[in-house]
């Protein structure tokens, strides 16, 4: 109980990564969205780092480097793409994104 | 004793933080929430002898990803409520539950064999910082140069798409102009929607 191993904090990824697929499921709001997006993002970085740590290896803290890297385009990106509909269309719902048009 | 401590803590604190993001429904509260979420997950990464990794995650996270989302929210109404969508909570938890397993399943799978032998080994006497250059710039070079031009070209994804009329400034025109843009804005939209 007192000695923190590997598997408390594969525990403890788990539990963050619930959280994002929870707010990823059930928002609509797309920015709430994207802050779900980026639990998700953080969670696994956690598993990554952890394993790294306790097999002495330093693949796991690369992929978290390219991750986080991952993040900030998709945040600017997606930042930009939803600015751009919320001055088209004053609004940043989901249900009305649903029709695509060229 | 002290890093049993130090994580049930932080554990405790990380999860509250997320779980305010994703089922608050202001959009402030969210932002600042998953801020200081994004700071105490950085002391994982410190206690696991990830420092470099740990620095990095405060000043991109932080720094850069909560600096560009306030920008961005500066364009919404965020005093507005956030609608929700009403679906049926047990089956959101329960298949949120089921793939949070699986993902767990995934990480854990390789490591039942117990054959796991590590392919860059940590070096004795050197810092994390050192250790991480030494691996990022020989084996992961051209991810490393790949990653690079992926910012770039969101980079400039950004500022298209996001710099659309910024050289009109609202303070600096008159209300007559701002009437004219925005029957402009109104006659676009007839067309585009």
């Amino acid at each position: 109980m007192m000695e923190i191993g590997l598997n408390h904090y594969l525990v403890l990824s788990a539990i963050l990564f619930s959280i994002g697929l929870i707010g990823v499921m059930k928002r609509k709001n797309l920015l709430m969205l994207f802050f779900a997006t980026e639990i998700l993002l953080n969670s696994v970085n956690i598993a990554f780092a952890a394993i790294s740590h306790f097999y002495g290896d330093l693949t796991g803290q690369m992929f978290a480097f390219f991750v986080i890297a991952i993040a900030a385009s998709e945040v600017a990106v997606g930042l930009g793409l939803l600015i751009v509909w919320h001055k088209r269309h004053n609004n940043v719902d989901l249900d009305q994104m649903s029709t695509m048009k060229g | 004793m002290f890093e049993a401590v130090a994580f049930y803590l932080f554990a405790f604190l990380t999860i509250l933080m997320f779980f305010i993001t994703v089922t608050t429904s202001q959009a402030l509260h969210a932002l600042t929430a998953l801020a200081a979420g994004m700071i105490f997950i950085s002391a994982f990464f410190f206690m696991l002898d990830a420092d470099f990794l740990g620095a990095i995650q405060i000043v991109v996270y932080s720094g850069a990803v909560m600096a560009l989302y306030a920008f961005g929210m500066m364009f919404f109404d965020t005093t507005r409520e956030i609608k929700e969508k009403q679906g049926n909570n047990y089956i959101v938890a329960g298949l949120t539950i089921l793939s949070a397993i699986l993902i767990v399943l995934i990480f854990a799978a390789p490591m039942i064999t117990e054959s796991v032998t590590a392919l860059y080994p940590m070096t004795e006497g050197v810092g994390n910082t050192q250790e991480v250059g030494m691996v990022l710039f020989t084996k992961y070079l051209i991810p490393f140069e790949v990653a690079a031009v992926m910012l770039l070209v969101a980079m400039i994804a950004g500022i298209v798409l996001a710099g659309k009329k910024m050289d009109l400034s609202m303070t600096l025109m008159t209300d007559a102009e701002i009437e004219e843009a925005k029957k402009e804005k109104e006659r676009n939209s007839r067309i585009f929607s």
